[in-house]
Order: structure tokens, then C-alpha cells, then sequence
């Protein structure tokens, strides 16, 4: 008698759902490592301004779904590439405003009126140094420029 | 110092302890009444106020308790830049205010105890609420009280019967402290990273702070 081939057997559906756990778990610790990260970078900015640290919440408390929280890890790694370009931005040019004082400081004369703030170089405080003629109108005249470097801020009234 | 109090641990609902194994609920009656705070909680205040600067309260976030804290807030879908953390907001406001300002003798000793370890701490009035409070999820068509709705699967603290509050939010009307209230049930919410410790510190200090000044 010939061997007849069996025909295959159909393939099995799952009558489960599959488990979310593991996943979940995976999203739950990438979340907090991003939060982790992203408390860093807010610190390191201080006491710069302007970076916009918002990740749009899910009307919680509530227990997420696995999309949301897909969707919120991906909103925070977003977030932190986002600030950490910014402050990469800005440190640069921070650098740049702390080269200038140093220019300024060896060759007022060349950097007529320029005033560079702490805040230019992501420092806290009023502090500024400002390229100025030396005796009014008559420095102006005979380019006598030095640098006045201002004592802090004004007090409070 | 008076006694230490009894500690009850309060149950988790199953599904929320699959998903967040380290969440846990603790929670103490005290015999105590609000009312006006006395100089000595106020003057405690004013000390506790010392400890904020500018500084401190940016870098409070990366404070492991703190930071506990705003993990859970982000895993549960709540971003706490907008809506702060308790520690965060009492420290900001701190800030805003130039001082924590007294309001009476139970907010005053929930912020003590909430400044003092970075633990939150809530309060009901202990004869309206049952006797075992825990953590679960809200079911479809519930209310919060009387005629507040609650959203689907929205995390809330409740007792046998019914939810007394959302976490971190909104307390019933009905299960709130009052000027009536002469038993209180104060409670701290424990996530991932925080030290049980730091829990019990929290409800020893709130309870020591209320029973004092009796």
C-alpha cells in the first residue's frame, strides 16, 4: 500500500492573549530611567531658563495601557533628546560669551560697549561686564576703554 | 515624645501589585482634632522653611524619596512638572511664599511630616471611613462621593465599601477631616525606591505633631 502524506494540521490559534507583563515591565523601567535622566539635565540647566520640560500627561493616576506607555516612553526619550540638544546649543554659545570677556578684558579699545551678562554665560546672579570709556566723553575721544565689571544685583526694595 | 502609634499595612489590589510590586499603603488612627495650630508647630514650620532654598528645591528631584515619587507619578500618567509631587509643591510654594504658611493643625502637621521625610501623607476622618483602607482601581460607573465620577482605572484609595479618594487628588467630601471630626485615620502611599522606614517616620511624625497639640 502506498504511504499517503498526512495533510498538515492546521496551525494552532492562541486562546489566550499574550502575556503583557514582561513588556510592561520593560516600558515601567525605561520610563524611570528616562525620568532619571531627565531630573539630571534639569539640574544641570540650572539656573538657565527656557527649556521646555513638559511631558504630556495621560490623565492619570491610572493604570496605562501597554500603548500608552509605549506611547509615554517614547514622549520622555523625545523630551530628553529635545532638552539635551538645547543645552548643547547653549553651552556653546556660553563658551562663545566667555571667550568674548577674555577678549575683552585683554583689548577693551576692540569691543567698544559690549556687555556680557552672567546669564550669557549660565551663570546665577546680575553680575555683567561691560566695555566702557574710561572718564566720559574724553576716553571716547583718546579711546581709553576699560572693562566695569558691576558688583551683583541691585537690593530688593 | 509620645508612644509610637500602631501601624497598619493596607491591602493592594491584585492587579496593581502585578503591575507595581513595591506599592503598599500604611495607615495609623489618632484620636486628635483640627483647629488652629499652636506656637510650637507654627515656629516648627518657620524651621523647616530654612531648609529650602532656590537651589535645593531644583535639585530635589534627583533626592532618592522625591525622585520615587515623580517615577510613580510618570508610570501612572500623571506628569509631575505639572501637577508637582507633594514634596515638590510644598517646596515651590515654600519658594512663591518666602515661608510655609500655618493653615491649621492637621495641614500644618501633614507638611511637617511631608517636608521632614518626602513622604506624602493624607487624612480621613476615622468614623466615616471602614476599617481597612487599600489601593485598587475604580470600577466603571463609580463615584467619588456623591456625584463626582471617576474615570476607568483610575488609581484610588478606599475602604471595604467604597473609594475615599484618588491618589494624590481629590478626597470625598464625605470621608474628609471636619471641624466635627475627633478620630482621624492618616495614611502614606509607599512606591518603588522608597525605604518602609521612611513611611513609618512619616505617620509617627504626622500623629506626634496632632496628638501633641491636643
Amino acid at each position: 500500500m502506498p504511504d499517503v502524506l498526512q495533510p498538515p494540521s492546521p496551525a494552532v490559534l492562541p486562546g489566550t492573549t499574550p502575556d503583557e507583563r514582561p513588556a510592561r515591565r520593560t516600558l515601567l523601567d525605561q520610563i524611570a530611567r528616562l525620568e532619571d535622566e531627565l531630573s539630571q539635565l534639569f539640574c544641570s540647566t540650572w539656573p538657565r531658563q527656557g527649556f521646555d520640560w513638559s511631558v504630556r500627561s495621560h490623565g492619570g493616576p491610572r493604570m496605562l495601557s501597554l500603548a500608552e506607555l509605549e506611547t509615554l516612553r517614547d514622549d520622555l526619550a523625545d523630551r530628553l533628546g529635545a532638552a539635551r540638544r538645547a543645552l548643547s546649543d547653549r553651552t556653546y554659545v556660553e563658551e562663545q560669551h566667555r571667550m568674548r570677556i577674555e577678549e575683552m578684558l585683554l583689548e577693551p579699545e576692540k569691543h567698544k560697549w559690549v556687555r556680557v551678562s552672567n546669564e550669557d554665560i549660565g551663570e546665577p546672579g546680575c553680575k555683567h561686564w561691560h566695555v566702557r570709556p574710561r572718564w566720559g566723553v574724553l576716553g571716547m575721544l583718546l579711546s581709553w576703554w576699560r572693562v566695569r565689571i558691576s558688583s551683583g544685583c541691585p537690593l530688593a526694595t | 515624645m509620645s508612644a509610637e502609634p500602631d501601624l497598619t499595612a493596607g491591602w493592594v489590589d491584585a492587579e496593581l501589585a502585578e503591575e507595581f510590586p513595591d506599592l503598599g499603603l500604611a495607615a495609623v488612627r489618632v484620636e486628635a482634632r483640627s483647629g488652629r495650630s499652636p506656637f510650637a508647630v507654627r515656629d516648627r514650620l518657620r524651621e523647616l522653611s530654612d531648609r529650602f532654598t532656590g537651589s535645593k528645591v531644583v535639585h530635589m528631584r534627583q533626592d532618592p524619596v522625591p525622585w520615587a515619587y515623580r517615577v510613580f507619578f510618570r508610570q501612572v500618567g500623571v506628569d509631575p512638572d505639572s501637577d508637582r509631587t507633594p514634596v515638590e509643591r510644598i517646596a515651590v510654594e515654600r519658594l512663591e511664599w518666602g515661608g510655609l504658611r500655618s493653615q491649621n493643625l492637621l495641614d500644618d502637621a501633614l507638611v511637617i511630616a511631608t517636608v521632614e521625610t518626602g513622604v506624602p501623607v493624607i487624612a480621613f476622618d476615622a468614623d466615616t471611613v471602614g476599617e481597612h483602607l487599600g489601593l485598587r482601581l475604580s470600577r466603571p460607573g463609580e463615584e467619588l462621593g456623591s456625584g463626582r465620577p471617576l474615570s476607568v482605572r483610575q488609581i484610588v484609595v478606599a475602604d471595604e465599601d467604597r473609594p475615599l479618594s484618588v491618589l494624590f487628588g481629590e478626597i470625598s467630601e464625605e470621608r474628609g477631616v471636619t471641624r466635627r471630626t475627633r478620630r482621624m485615620v492618616l495614611v502614606a502611599l509607599r512606591v518603588k525606591g522608597v525605604p518602609e522606614i521612611s513611611v513609618e517616620e512619616a505617620l509617627w511624625t504626622a500623629a506626634d505633631v496632632l496628638t501633641e497639640n491636643q
